[in-house]
């Protein structure tokens, strides 16, 4: 399973995925958020969402030195955070920018495609689904 | 408690700043109107001149804010240029959200800059930056896109700043954040435009702690729940706030033409259901809000000058402005309507008290009270869009003494030219657009900063007195709890479209896990604390009860309970009097 973005003109950019996926650590706030969204020029223009979208043959393990970055099955990466060394080279390899970045830890942030901002979109902007091969 | 104690004071003066842990506040009043009231009542001096240096301009948020949904509100204080005493407004957007990740429970900025400057917080720092070239744009809009762009952080910031209006010291002038949400009504916008402060940037993402992980998550989902599956927020969802436009008409409380009837033919024309089936183009949401209440029409035009060119304005519309701007000056174009709204937005106005500053003008223009020679040359006339269109830009460019005159409210306009009998202010700020009966004149009377919102006496005409008759006693009761209750919603900071999922126990939880454990009495006396700080100020600063009057048109035309009743609207206005300067002589 992975996540979609199905229809960014849907999103009203309430941020409720953002707080959902930093609340997984039992907090409040949007320093984890593993989701981004921000708006595409003023509210008015709407939104854009960006969140890994489990690439195959994805980039941001290619490059990582370390192995730390492994293809999950079912879509996206697995991060061992004990082998990363935080080159940011990830980071750099993501073009949409889904890579978000651990500035406490010097770690990327590596969504796992559980599917709790999709839980918690009001509108079905975001959904959880099986890969398409 | 968490960072929420954290105070930033910034001296636009010197251009420094300094953080102060202030747990005693946040402990004592919770946050939002109750610590924005008390840091009020600090830093405020005595009888200063609301748009000297010295008035201080305070934004407080509260702790359930950036950690619950729909706590998505920001308390702004001050003194207001407008009424001259208590100045509160309140703002959504992504303020609340910005302030609270920022490390902030609030900002302080005092002192004035020898040249236009806006302020960027970022990183627990204060970065001080010319704002020299942005001073005298014609659009609010055009701030707003070029901060953007020179600012980081997209997705985590408010942008707060003013038009205008703002810069030309329009006593109704608002602060504008994310385009199409406001620090409206008293002036902030005229508060930050006498410091040559033209916007402010905040930037945060931190993380809050909670007492209780688990808890925490499942307190979250039942207000979740409540707010995405029950019916109690249709109402703000489905048609938005302009869903009120026709029930209001059916009933007859629907102000029209400066009060001089409650019924407007043409209301079908600018109801939310019109404008939901031809023009809304897009719904937008405060920061962790799932109900998105903010609807926008997308407004297409040709150009006159140039054939086969067209531009798409997105134009954001609400039960409050369609009424000020569209039935109180009796306007029936929807499309009128959507441009004269776009036009208050550009200047950085209050779109409530412009219409009523304007519905005053055009009757006292019909009475020859004033004339073409202080309109420069304008025939105001109930219904004529074009011609608002041009008193809204005089009003906002303070184009002569006149104009300057109606930039300071309709009841400072009344005192020079007469027509104070139906000037519809309240203790000099403009009515809301609710003739449902007594206890919503009451209510904004008496409310501590004058807005419909304070009590919601509105909500008493409608849900009680069509039902049963009220004493004095019980209605003067019924708005001073209602009226402290929303002091602990403001305080947290709640957005008051949720205060039906936010019951007491629902706060005394949230409360619990953000470290705050507090009784349900003693919630309760917190809000009814915070209720009387603000009378506090405000009679410092030389309110009087005596003095607060009704204009006469609410007693004749009537309201859907009948004539309004004078003895009766004494009465209580009186009970509520004593009721509170025996509660400030004696505190418990």
């Amino acid at each position: 399973m992975r996540l979609s973005v199905i229809d960014t003109e849907k999103c009203v950019g309430c941020e409720l995925c953002m707080f959902a996926c930093s609340r997984r650590f039992g907090e409040g706030g949007l320093e984890k958020s593993h989701i981004w969204v921000r708006s595409i020029g003023g509210f008015e223009r709407g939104f854009r969402v960006i969140v890994c979208r489990a690439c195959n043959d994805p980039p941001c393990a290619k490059v990582c030195p370390t192995d730390a970055l492994t293809i999950r099955e079912g879509g996206g990466v697995m991060l061992t955070a004990s082998k990363c060394i935080g080159c940011g080279n990830c980071r750099d390899a993501c073009i949409i920018g889904a890579v978000f970045w651990d500035e406490k830890n010097n770690k990327p942030m590596i969504c796992i495609h559980c599917g709790i901002c999709a839980e918690y979109c009001p509108h079905g902007v975001i959904v959880l689904q099986e890969k398409e091969k | 408690m968490d960072m929420i104690s954290r105070v930033l004071y910034i001296d636009l003066t010197n251009r420094r700043y300094s953080i102060k842990e202030r747990p005693d506040l946040f402990e004592k009043y919770i946050g939002g109107s109750g610590a924005g009231s008390a840091l009020l009542l600090e830093e405020c001096p005595q009888g200063v001149d609301p748009l000297s240096k010295d008035n201080p301009i305070i934004f407080a948020v509260g702790p359930l804010n950036g950690v619950f949904p729909i706590a998505s509100k920001t308390v702004a204080m001050f003194k207001s240029p407008h009424t001259g005493d208590l100045g509160e407004s309140h703002c959504g957007g992504r303020t609340s959200v910005a302030i609270r990740l920022a490390g902030f429970g609030a900002i302080v900025i005092k002192g004035k800059s020898d040249i236009p400057v806006y302020i960027s917080i970022h990183g627990g720092k204060v970065f001080f930056k010319d704002a020299t070239t942005l001073w005298g744009l014609g659009n609010n809009a055009t701030v707003g896109r070029i901060i953007r762009e020179r600012e980081e952080g997209s997705g985590f910031r408010t942008i707060m700043r003013i038009g205008k209006a703002g810069e030309n010291l329009v006593t109704y002038a608002n602060v504008s954040a994310e385009s199409f949400r406001h620090f409206g009504r008293l002036g902030l916008g005229a508060v930050f435009g006498s410091k040559l402060l033209k916007a402010i940037v905040v930037y945060g993402n931190e993380s809050v702690p909670v007492i209780d992980s688990k808890l925490y998550r499942e307190t979250y989902d039942e207000i979740f729940n409540a707010a995405v599956h029950s019916t109690v927020m249709k109402k703000y969802h489905d048609l938005g706030t302009p869903m009120n436009v026709l029930p209001l008409n059916e009933i007859g409380a629907l102000p029209t033409r400066n009060l001089q009837n409650g019924k407007f033919e043409g209301s079908d024309k600018v109801s939310g259901e019109n404008y939901l089936e031809h023009y809304l183009g897009r719904r937008v949401a405060c920061a962790h809000c799932p109900v998105s209440c903010i609807h926008i029409a997308a407004l297409r035009e040709p150009y006159d000058d140039e054939p086969y060119f067209y531009k798409t304005s997105m134009i954001s519309y609400d039960y409050e402005p369609i009424y000020a701007l569209g039935t109180m000056l009796g306007i029936d174009n929807p499309e009128g309507l959507l441009k004269l709204l776009d036009k208050v937005e550009a200047f950085g106005i209050d779109a409530i008290s412009t219409g009523v500053v304007l519905a005053w003008a055009t009757e006292a223009f019909k009475k020859e009270l004033i004339s073409e020679k202080e309109t420069l040359g304008l025939k105001l006339q109930f219904g004529d869009q074009t011609t608002y269109m041009e008193a809204i830009k005089h009003i906002a460019e303070r184009s002569n003494d006149f104009y300057l005159n109606l930039g300071k409210g309709a009841e400072n306009a009344s005192k020079i030219y007469g027509g104070s009998e139906f000037a519809l202010t309240y203790n000099k700020n403009e009515i809301a657009g609710y003739h449902t009966g007594p206890a919503y004149h009451l209510g904004m009377i008496l409310g501590a900063r004058h807005s419909h919102l304070d009590n919601a006496g509105y909500s008493i005409d409608q849900k009680v007195l069509t039902k049963q008759a009220l004493s004095e006693e019980e209605l003067a009761n019924m708005i001073i709890e209602e009226e402290s209750w929303r002091n602990v919603l403001s305080s947290l900071v709640i957005c008051f479209f949720a205060r039906e999922i936010y019951t007491l126990d629902v706060v005394k939880k949230t409360l619990k896990i953000m470290g705050l454990d507090k009784t349900e009495q003693e919630i309760l006396e917190i809000g009814r604390q915070i209720y009387m700080n603000k009378f506090k100020f405000k009679l410092r600063e030389g309110f009087s009860f005596d003095k607060l009057n009704f204009p006469e048109r609410i007693f004749e035309t009537p309201t859907p309970l009948g004539n309004l009743d004078r003895k009766f609207m004494f009465g209580v206005l009186n009970i509520i009097k004593e009721t509170v300067l025996e509660n400030l002589s004696n505190p418990s």
